[in-house]
């Protein structure tokens, strides 16, 4: 019953946000917003760059890779000499070369793959200055992509589409600004610590025992990076920590931040293109898929532990408890992490690897479908409209006709680049996962046996080439193997698809539009939105079904046999 | 141009990490600080004008005359606080299975009469963060005949106050049903104190 209210709850706010959220992004790229203009302004000027400075897809592009190459080199600069900088009551020193460049990498990239305990490793500068910052900037960077790619169509006859640093600016100053500043309060307010006051020791305790109890500034990294779709929490354990997700109320607030700009995009889309009508066509597909997730997955991990079964605890009507927390509960918690595969995000309120094989299975696959339902912060705009691009191509192919999709005719260039970018990313998974089951440095991090031993090395290279963060935490990936490869891994899924999206705006941007007419084929119905879920559901399908037969499924069919 | 780019680059991500990074965050520490002390500095309990722990953080209670919180997978000891974290036993690990078995042994013992299809699974699996600082109703139930007889108090009062103890999900609507066993404790403590 409580599940049931739970998801009402969510579709209700959920559709607020879409409506008012996406039509306000739309009039702050289209620059009708201008109340903080007394902070946006002295951006500008600080950049020797303004509104009126357009830039080609070209120009755009390299600002992007060099912001975020920039922003790498920053992160990375700030972890190694933590033990030099202010903040550090626990007294850290310097977080080691290769996992500085992995977790620089991943904070960049959207991803917020952990290859450390934060409570252990990084000190308050490092958490702050440079985890939280780049959970506002990778979020915007990745939504002023998708808006370029939405003013491809938009535009007609156009060289340019937009300037990347407006594009950032604003959205970073009128959207991540104030709602991560009320989301932060209400967080803070339930209990999540945010303090720079150093850990807390207790000395004899009711029962005598002395404790010390790590805390920091984690209330409002846990607000940005949910909104932003980052996931990379304060502590080790992520939002299972109940020092930053302290009540079933801030379990779903932050289900709800994390939903609510890839949600409310489809809706900015619309509006920009002049039709609502084929926002919301995408936004059907996503919920049709997103939904059957919820359900599969929850359901799986409402089953019982197949360990707590075999060792004769018989209370069937409750779900899988290890690793999850009493004020969660079962089905919440598989709510919460199917919502953080299916987006960018990643984070975790239950330990993902503990999961019931065909629970874990519902996270992993969520991830391969792409990430676009509804994906994240803007990757799961652009992933989806390259998706649809294919659609639009197939549905062409059906019935002879040179495809359109908006107005713009789809030729073999846009082909060419929708295909490259929707299978980047299935090729940089599948051969990293190749290689590090391959090698010994690769074998030698999981934990568990069997088949769940490869869905540990799957899930990494999945998940940060998704850009999402989400772990299988057994897997041991501290070393300079998962450090490095892993590197890799999340800049080819970021820019890997980037650098195509960008080339098709450009490209679309330059198109002049063809008007509708009686054979034109439509994107806007029942019908698309079917090939749209076929397109996304064969790419990631054929592409990742043997791989994960060997993982999930397989031990999932050898009931009640332990490895 | 390219070096143009380079500087603006630069410039903009040192703004960030002043103004977003450090600046945001320290306006976010004093707001907390101002309008929610107590929660901002972590939940901490005081009991006789000390501190004994956080509301929020799980402690390990192993005297019978206490109720016990669940099995924690922090290194090196148990609910450490300072490096959470989960089992990660994935589900057909024999480690889990061991672990589960163990745990029950020891969960029948401590609580006579009780049988293992009656015993919740959140007294015998680990949780997500090894500080889990809940219990469910049931698992609270379960151990109160123990707590009674060590405290010397009938069964039937510490049964009211596991259930004055029960906290509902939110708004009727969210998360679960569960017991704080560390503010159960200190009601223990007070109802103790309170006999003659």
């Amino acid at each position: 019953m409580g599940f049931f209210w739970t998801i009402v709850v969510l579709v209700v706010v959920l559709g607020f946000a879409w409506r008012f959220l996406g039509s306000y992004m739309a009039a702050v790229f289209d620059g009708r917003v201008h109340f903080l203009g007394w902070l946006e302004r002295p951006v500008y000027w600080a950049l020797g760059t303004g509104p009126d400075h357009e830039q080609t897809w070209k120009r755009y592009a390299v600002s992007m890779i060099v912001y975020s190459g920039v922003a790498i080199g920053v992160a990375y600069l700030i972890m190694r000499i933590q033990g030099h900088l202010p903040l550090d009551p626990q007294h850290l020193g310097g977080v080691p070369q290769a996992l500085s460049f992995n977790t620089a990498v991943s904070f960049v990239t959207n991803t917020n793959w952990q290859n450390y305990g934060g409570e252990t490793t990084m000190s308050y500068f490092s958490q702050i200055g440079a985890l939280t910052v780049q959970q506002f900037a990778s979020c915007a960077v990745g939504v002023a992509v998708a808006i370029a790619l939405v003013r491809g169509f938009a535009r007609r006859n156009s060289p340019t589409i937009g300037n990347f640093w407006v594009d950032v600016t604003r959205f970073t100053i009128y959207v991540l600004v104030p709602v991560s500043f009320v989301a932060g309060i209400i967080l803070v307010s339930q209990g999540a610590v945010q303090t720079l006051a150093g850990p807390a020791t207790i000395h004899d305790a009711l029962n005598g025992v002395t404790q010390t109890i790590a805390r920091g500034p984690a209330a409002f990294m846990g607000s940005i990076m949910q909104f932003g779709t980052n996931g990379g929490g304060f502590f080790n354990v992520d939002l299972a920590h109940p020092l930053e997700n302290p009540t079933g109320l801030t379990n779903l607030l932050y289900i709800v931040l994390t939903l609510s700009i890839p949600v409310a995009l489809t809706y900015t889309f619309g509006k920009m293109v002049g039709s609502i009508r084929q926002g919301t066509a995408l936004l059907a597909a996503m919920t049709i898929i997103f939904g059957v997730w919820v359900g599969f997955t929850s359901y799986a991990e409402h089953q019982p532990n197949p360990a707590v079964a075999a060792a004769g605890v018989a209370n069937t009507h409750v779900g899988n408890t290890e690793g999850k927390e009493v004020r969660f509960g079962d089905t919440s918690s598989a709510l919460f992490n199917v919502s953080m595969t299916q987006t960018s995000d990643g984070a975790v309120d239950s330990a993902g690897d503990s999961y019931n094989p065909m629970g874990g299975f519902g996270l992993l696959t969520g991830m391969m479908l792409g990430e676009v339902t509804p994906g994240g912060t803007g990757s799961g705009l652009y992933t989806i409209l390259v998706y649809a691009i294919v659609a639009v191509f197939i549905g062409g192919l059906m019935i002879g006709r040179t495809p359109e999709y908006l107005g713009k005719k789809i030729q073999a260039k846009e082909v060419k680049l929708a295909g490259l970018a929707a299978l980047v990313m299935p090729l940089t998974v599948l051969v990293l996962t190749g290689i590090a089951v391959s090698v010994h440095a690769g074998q030698a991090g999981p934990l568990n046996k069997g088949p769940h031993r490869f869905t540990e090395i799957l899930y990494a290279f999945t998940s940060q080439g998704n850009n999402n963060g989400s772990a299988f935490a057994g897997l041991n990936s501290n070393t300079d193997f998962y450090n490095i490869v892993g590197a890799i891994d999340m800049l080819l899924g970021r820019f890997g698809i980037m650098i195509p999206v960008l080339a098709l705006g450009g490209s679309l941007a330059a198109k002049q539009v063809v008007p509708p007419s009686a054979g034109t084929f439509r994107t806007d119905n029942g019908m698309f939105v079917g090939l749209t879920i076929g397109v996304i559901l064969i790419i990631g399908g054929l592409t990742f079904f043997p791989a994960a037969s060997l993982g999930p499924i397989v031990e999932q069919l050898s009931h009640g046999k332990f490895f | 141009m390219n070096l143009r780019v380079l500087w603006s680059a630069l410039r903009l991500v040192l703004v960030s990490v002043v103004v977003l990074g450090l600046g945001y965050n320290l306006l976010m520490v004093g707001i907390g600080e101002a309008v929610f002390p107590g929660q901002a500095n972590g939940s901490l309990v005081h009991y006789h004008g000390r501190v004994i722990g956080s509301k929020l953080i799980g402690q390990e209670f192993t005297s019978a005359r206490f109720f016990e919180g669940r099995p924690s997978a922090t290194s090196p000891t148990p609910y450490n606080a300072e490096s959470s974290a989960a089992s990660n036993y994935g589900p057909t690990n024999p480690a889990l299975l061991q672990e589960i078995r163990a745990n029950l042994a020891r969960v029948l013992k401590q609580n006579p009469g009780i049988k293992a299809s009656q015993v919740p699974p959140d007294l015998v699996e680990s949780s997500a963060s090894g500080l889990d600082p809940d219990i469910s109703p049931r698992a609270a139930y379960l151990q109160a005949p123990r707590v009674a007889r060590a405290n010397h108090l009938p069964v039937g009062t510490v049964r009211a106050l596991v259930a004055s103890h029960v906290v509902g999900r939110f708004a009727g609507l969210y998360g679960a049903p569960h017991v704080n066993v560390l503010e159960l404790n200190l009601a223990l403590l007070k109802l103790d104190a309170s006999q003659p």
